[in-house]
């Protein structure tokens, strides 16, 4: 444990001094700002405005932004310090990969998790600013549900960092499950229906698979219940399992198929080569 | 005994690196360890370190298994790559590392390092990977002998350094405990010729020679 820690310690440290972590935190905290700045937050589009406006298109950035993000700086930890002999250096040691690994993990998902988290606060509080009502359910169930989303990215990247010898393979993978996922949000998703190739049981399962459509239908029915605002799928979801089962399952579904991909990484680290 | 390879054989997509491998190291054995490129020394040496899983055979390093005991098998074993790794870690932060995680004394660590003529101190918050190839050799090296080992595995640990940094490394060399044992993968036996009793021909992933000097 005391190595464990120790581990996640000095990867966040070495986070902190990356670049990537910079503009990862720039990116979501200036986006926020700019929310606010160009008056997103005043204009009502389908009857959401103010805080609740800034929230809705925070949570379409971070569908498409969080997981790329989140695969192409974890992707590498592994791969990358396998391919550069940090890792046959730093495992020379008496550190045990159980330790090794899931420090590795402890520390990224600090690094990835808080600067969305902190970008969240700065909406809320701007929103405050503006005169709105401090809505705590609602900030409390988005930041489990990004919490959830991150968690099963940083478990894919660890995965692929781990599976994948090259840095150059993981990179290309992460980015081909980002485009499927993101793809079977919502396009290929239509038109898979709209083809009536397939039943729409295969549709509805596909759709409650992915992770990012998960994430999507869970923050969006914080702000609209009803779900008015995106498409049957959601609908159908919503109906079949109720609110407050669909948020039970945007949550924990992801963090269940997180850990399974980190824990068959962890398994894949201490069965195969380390180098 | 310290380490035994028994029968060890490796591949790599088809290739054996390792085979049929036989090596014993004793206590207060000093191995050259030499051979072309591609002979297997780097493949036997990272066996050793619990780093491949090896096909068939067997590896004990005090008696212990280094995949299964890897943490009790590294307690007691000091190694130093070929090439410094770009590690982002500051200087200092490394030094927490090998302090917590192998009970070394950072003080030890200083004294090593000025004995190298590498002034840490004043360095502490610069990456490591800043650090000219030879300081960064220095720091390894004095890493590695501060730590209470029986064996000190060093892969060309002299690639980096400057003639004088190499005459400190083998004056240092030469007031290690006589029963630790050192392994040294060289291509440059002249250079080690007096720190070694003993030398390791390997080629094709054999052993093809092994005798005391």
């Amino acid at each position: 444990m005391k190595n464990l820690l120790l581990i996640a310690y000095l990867d966040v440290k070495e986070s902190l001094r990356s670049k990537w972590f910079y503009v990862y935190s720039v990116v979501f905290g200036g986006l926020m700002a700019l929310f606010f700045i160009t008056g997103v937050s005043d204009s009502v589009v389908m009857g959401f405005t103010g805080l609740s406006r800034t929230l809705l298109i925070f949570i379409q950035v971070t569908i498409i932004i969080l997981p790329i993000f989140i695969l192409i700086t974890t992707v590498k930890s592994i791969s990358g310090d396998r391919e550069s002999n940090v890792l046959e250096y730093m495992l020379s040691f008496p550190v045990s990969l159980k330790d090794y690994y899931w420090g590795k993990m402890l520390g990224r998902f600090s690094t990835v998790f808080l600067p969305v988290f902190l970008a969240l606060i700065l909406g809320v509080v701007f929103g405050m600013l503006k005169g709105g009502v401090l809505p705590w359910k609602m900030i409390f169930l988005y930041s489990a549900l990004l919490f959830s989303l991150s968690f099963v990215f940083l478990g894919l990247a660890f995965f692929l960092s781990t599976i994948l010898k090259s840095t150059d393979i993981a990179l290309g993978a992460s980015f081909v499950v980002w485009i499927v996922l993101l793809a079977f949000i919502d396009i290929a998703l239509m038109g898979l229906m709209l083809q009536n190739r397939v039943s729409d049981d295969v549709v509805i399962t596909l759709a409650m698979l992915n992770p990012i459509e998960v994430f999507r239908i869970g923050a969006i029915s914080l702000f609209d219940p009803e779900l008015t605002v995106i498409g049957p799928v959601a609908y159908y979801l919503l109906d079949t399992l109720g609110s407050t089962w669909l948020i039970v399952y945007a949550f924990v579904y992801p963090i269940v198929i997180g850990l399974l991909l980190s824990y068959i990484g962890y398994i894949a680290f201490r069965k195969k080569d380390l180098l | 005994m310290l380490a035994i390879a028994k029968d060890v054989t490796k591949s790599f997509m088809g290739t054996k690196v390792l085979d049929n491998v036989n090596l014993t190291i004793n206590q207060g054995d000093r191995i050259a360890m030499m051979g072309p490129n591609g002979a297997g020394k780097t493949t036997i040496v990272r066996a050793l370190l619990g780093f491949y899983h090896i096909d068939s055979g067997e590896i004990r390093v005090n008696g212990a298994d280094p995949i299964k005991d890897r943490v009790e098998v590294l307690k007691y074993i000091s190694f130093i790559p070929q090439l410094p790794p770009p590690v982002k870690l500051s200087i200092g932060e490394l030094l927490s590392f090998v302090e917590k995680s192998s009970a070394i004394s950072r003080e030890k660590i200083f004294l090593e390092s000025e004995r190298m003529d590498l002034d840490l101190k004043n360095q502490l918050n610069k990456p490591f990977f800043k650090l000219s190839g030879g300081m960064k050799q220095k720091l390894l090296i004095a890493i590695a002998l501060s730590k209470k080992s029986n064996l000190l595995i060093f892969d060309e640990p002299t690639a980096n350094l400057d003639p004088k940094g190499r005459e400190k490394f083998y004056e240092l060399l030469t007031e290690i405990d006589p029963s630790c044992s050192t392994l040294f993968i060289t291509h440059r036996l002249d250079e080690i010729e007096g720190l070694v009793n003993r030398q390791i021909y390997m080629d094709l992933g054999k052993v093809v020679e092994d005798e005391k000097i």
